[in-house]
């Protein structure tokens, strides 16, 4: 496909120039500037980026499908941003978020992609962001960001979504997990998800325990079945609500330039990184001596 | 940009009814430890749901199992739906259990390779790594 034509073809809604365009950003080919500086930046802010995240297993795909589905009664165009773990010994990864969602994969309405983190922790790839602004560009009015399966401290999320859902269900610790510090502070909605299994009332009942301390707008508990579609509606709702509440206060505009501002840095770290290590390679430094110390010469240098 | 990372995408599906994913699965895994990214679509999916994915992922080679016996019907299906959707390049490679007879026509309607029981997985490896790289060439 030529430059040319894959343009065209994500401004036409060719799900085949998206899948590519997102390929060649993430691989940083030489066609990605070009790709990333013809975007739509009015549709890019106008677009609703939702993340879901929680554990492995809690059910974050499942809730995915059931949103998408919900969504699509309104004949809205999403996207979906799906990501999953590279091994750090192979370099490879399985991609399997779709499973769940594949009802929806000849909805002509619907593009999803997987993608895998290629060594960035913080629950994300380094491309996730561009990988949002094409598929808003193309005319996803709401794009679902699903990150991988994360523990307490993987937050990046937080900053490239406008609502992030936390994704928890019953069995998996006490309410000492509940009061730790981490995802759990900074979420916008928190889900107690499989709310028909044992231990789910109480999961919410600690969590609005927690999340009510010290603060004049309590962090909402959502409750859903994710594989009977239960909740989903209300879910939608609450989500609604957050988000007005957000476009009203400055806070969607505030997050976004704070996670524009965000994003430039881990490039400017990313573009750096290869440098300072070939150059860190070089001086063939002794084992002795602190690294920190090291560094702060190095960069000094520079 | 920064560095160029090229990284190999491949997708592994099971058309049709069968569900017997056993063998997807242990292939999908192997591709991983080979370095690939493997996006898997799971069990009983329709040769327009796997072509329509294998477009949205932008994959490199497509790899279908069949254990049921309708593997002449699904695997030409689905080399049909991704011409039919546009993507007549993305190579489709096929295993199971599938008779020597079958394999020539197989080959004939479009797909690439196609692996029987006992193939050793470094072979099917390979092959999926040429697909790619004839695929990025062309």
């Amino acid at each position: 496909m030529t430059i040319d034509k894959l343009l065209k073809g994500l401004k036409a809604w060719d799900p085949r120039a998206i899948g590519r365009a997102i390929s060649l950003v993430e691989n940083g080919d030489d066609s990605a500037e070009a790709i990333l500086s013809s975007l739509d930046e009015d549709l890019i802010s106008e677009a609703t980026i939702l993340g879901i995240t929680g554990p492995p297993g809690a059910g974050k795909s499942t809730l995915t499908n059931g949103i998408i589905s919900q969504l699509r009664q309104s004949r809205k165009r999403i996207g979906i941003i799906a990501i999953d773990p590279s091994s750090p010994i192979s370099g490879g990864a399985i991609l399997g978020d779709r499973i769940r969602m594949m009802q929806h994969a000849t909805d002509q309405d619907v593009v999803m992609r997987s993608m895998a983190t290629r060594g960035r922790l913080g629950g994300l790839c380094a491309t996730a962001g561009a990988a949002v602004r094409i598929m808003a560009s193309c005319g996803c009015s709401n794009i679902i960001i699903e990150t991988v399966g994360v523990g307490q401290s993987e937050m990046d999320i937080i900053r490239l979504a406008d609502i992030t859902l936390l994704v928890l269900a019953p069995g998996l610790g006490d309410d000492i997990q509940a009061m730790k510090a981490g995802l759990l502070e900074v979420a916008d909605i928190l889900v107690v998800n499989k709310a028909d299994c044992k231990g789910a009332d109480i999961l919410a009942m600690d969590l609005e325990a927690v999340t009510r301390k010290g603060s004049a707008t309590p962090t909402p508990v959502s409750m859903t079945v994710a594989t009977e579609s239960k909740g989903i509606a209300e879910l939608l709702d609450q989500i609604e609500k957050v988000d007005s509440e957000h476009r009203d206060s400055g806070e969607r505009q505030k997050r976004r330039r704070g996670a524009h501002n965000q994003e430039v840095l881990d490039w400017c770290l990313e573009i750096l990184r290869p440098r300072l290590l070939a150059e860190i390679t070089k001086k063939g430094l002794p084992l002795l001596g602190d690294p920190r110390l090291k560094a702060k010469k190095i960069l000094e240098e520079q | 940009m920064t560095e160029k990372t090229p990284k190999k995408r491949v997708l592994v599906g099971k058309p049709g009814l069968d569900g017997h994913d056993r063998g997807a699965k242990f292939l999908a895994q192997a591709l991983r430890d080979a370095g690939f990214e493997v996006v898997y679509t799971g069990i009983r999916r329709s040769p327009e749901e796997i072509a329509a994915a294998a477009i949205q992922e932008d994959v490199d080679a497509l790899g279908l199992s069949s254990l049921s016996g309708a593997h002449m019907r699904l695997f030409p299906a689905v080399v049909e739906a991704l011409a039919k959707a546009g993507a007549p390049e993305i190579p489709v490679l096929g295993g199971g259990v599938i008779p020597d007879e079958d394999i020539l026509a197989l080959k004939a309607a479009g797909i690439v390779e196609i692996f029987t029981p006992g193939t050793p997985v470094d072979i099917i490896i390979s092959a999926f790594q040429d697909a790619c790289e004839k695929k990025s060439a062309g």
